[in-house]
């Protein structure tokens, strides 16, 4: 929103932080109230643009009402109801939209007073998360709808150039209006299929923020903290889904280690050598908390056995009093309701560390043939590891170099080489 | 909004064999899309060996061709077209349509409407 600011002249910078920031909280809201409203994306999006512009203009000078929210929505519906008399073909075809949508459920409760915004978040949710929808969009379509992220920032946010990212904005909306993909709250049946979609977008923006496949920069906050924020809106719509509050604490228990998670020149620090003083004591907390709710009251979910594991990394003071024999069970658990060559690499990792580096490589070598691994250079990299905690360097720098090889990211690829370094020259 | 239902018949390699349907199955899915009122049209196509295609050239000149023959993974095999109000609902019903089943698939378009 910086370019419009600038547009408007140069109002005070504390009013405009305040603008900013309510926009923030403010647009996903008021986009899926309008949505629900009309029933087209495009035209909610105009208005809710058109309506942040004119508290651009007017909040400086008038000051920012006493309730934001209901104000911007007030402007934006009057400037739909302009748009539509201006637009007759356009109020036409709306109106079809409406009379299908109609059918398709029951009519939503009369508007709650202004100022009380019903939060129809969810819906927009499901529909930027629909299966429907390409699975590389359904990211960044969440930001640009519920987290109010500009296309210029979704494109910086995922390091592709604007056009590409106007691009797949413009496709994917396309495909929501032409194939009519509905805004809607999957019903109870529908929702054991349908959640695990929305929390697996969160989650991508999550780890696509945290660790970037390739290019300089291994972490960019910026996207994992706007995970979290989607996390959190999430569990407050769906306090319920015991998921929910796993996808939010696991979220919330890695992304505690964030500072100590690099080092001065932006090289990875591994969990055993990172400084577990600058972990974030209060983000550990939150999350620790959230780990019983996520596993009582029924089987566990994947999102919710994965913060286990992380709570108990985050409580141990070093890795060896971690807790790896229930770590180890915990991956079980993972193994079992999502069997995956990349939970069972992981498992390895965690058994290696409860029986000793010969029990990991045995299952490291179990899973040599995954084609699922192949190319993927955390296998080479746990391989070497535990070769080098063997002594047997030659083929550890062997299974350094075959990581080095895949490895994208620049400061990864630093901490390979420094690796590499210390087997072919011990001692050095 | 109008939506078509291609029908995508597994071949030979791709069909589930424990997971075959049987004309009762098709009967009873023609009757429910049927009686939810939402068919428009649907027809299923004859064998594969019946097909021929016809291009046009530039100089107006036609070929014709047997086949196309399978060298897709799959072979359309029918069609319906059903008017239901979104995306969700259409995908719904081709879940139910036997054709998504036993190796095959359906893909869902929804119909172009001009001039709305």
């Amino acid at each position: 929103m910086g370019d419009r600011a600038a547009a408007i002249g140069a109002p005070d910078e504390a009013s405009m932080a305040t603008v900013e920031a309510v926009f923030r909280e403010e647009y996903g809201r008021l986009l899926a109230a309008l949505v629900r409203r009309f029933g087209d994306l495009d035209l909610a999006e105009e208005v809710t643009s058109d309506a942040i512009e004119a508290a651009l203009t007017r909040w400086p000078v008038d000051g920012v009402p006493p309730k934001p929210g209901a104000w911007l929505m007030t402007t934006a519906r009057r400037k739909a109801v302009d748009r539509l008399r201006r637009d007759q073909a356009f109020a036409a075809r709306l109106a079809i939209l409406q009379v299908e949508a109609e059918r398709a459920e029951p009519a939503p409760a009369a508007d709650v007073a202004a100022g009380d915004l019903p939060d129809e978040r969810l819906q927009l949710f499901f529909t930027c998360a629909h299966p429907a929808l390409p699975a590389e969009d359904r990211g960044a379509l969440t930001l640009r709808c519920l987290a109010g992220l500009t296309t210029p920032e979704v494109a910086r946010a995922y390091l592709v150039p604007q056009a590409t990212m106007a691009k797949r904005i413009v496709r994917a909306k396309k495909k929501i209006r032409e194939a009519r993909i509905p805004f809607r709250v999957p019903g109870a049946n529908e929702l054991p299929e349908r959640l695990p979609g929305v929390l697996q977008v969160v989650y991508s923006i999550f780890t696509e923020g945290y660790a970037a496949s390739s290019g300089p920069h291994l972490q960019r906050l910026d996207l994992a903290e706007e995970a979290i924020r989607l996390g959190r809106i999430l569990r407050r719509l769906l306090p319920a889904e015991r998921e929910v509050a796993g996808l939010l604490g696991l979220m919330l228990l890695i992304h505690a280690r964030r500072d100590a998670r690099t080092g001065p020149a932006g090289e990875p620090v591994l969990l055993d050598e990172q400084d577990r003083g600058r972990w974030d004591r209060m983000m550990i907390e939150e999350g620790r908390d959230l780990v019983p709710i996520a596993l009582t009251g029924g089987p566990p979910g994947p999102y919710g056995v994965q913060a286990a594991i992380a709570a108990l990394h985050n409580e141990a003071v070093d890795l060896a009093t971690t807790d790896w024999p229930q770590i180890v069970a915990l991956y079980d658990v993972l193994l079992a309701l999502t069997p995956s060559p990349v939970v069972a690499l992981n498992r390895a990792a965690a058994v290696a560390m409860r029986d000793g580096p010969e029990a990991g490589l045995a299952l490291l070598d179990e899973l040599a043939d995954e084609p699922a691994l192949r190319g993927y250079h955390p296998s080479p990299t746990a391989r070497a590891d535990l070769l080098h905690r063997l002594g047997r360097l030659t083929e550890a720098a062997a299974a350094y170099r075959e990581a080095l090889e895949l490895a994208g990211a620049e400061p990864e690829r630093a901490h390979l080489r420094r690796r590499l370094h210390a087997v072919e020259q011990p001692g050095a | 909004m109008k939506y078509m239902l291609l029908i995508q018949s597994a071949t030979a390699e791709t069909a589930d064999a424990a997971d075959q349907c049987t004309f009762e199955d098709w009967a009873a899915y023609d009757k429910e899309v049927r009686e939810a009122g939402i068919w428009v049209s649907g027809e299923s196509l004859a064998d594969l060996v019946t097909a021929t295609s016809v291009r046009v050239g530039r100089d107006g000149g036609r070929t014709v061709t047997d086949g196309p023959f399978a060298e897709t993974r799959e072979i359309l095999g029918g069609f319906y077209v059903i008017d239901v109000p979104d995306l969700d609902v259409a995908l719904d019903w081709a879940a139910r349509c036997p054709g998504a089943h036993g190796g095959g698939s359906v893909v869902v378009r929804p119909v172009a409407e001009f001039g709305g």
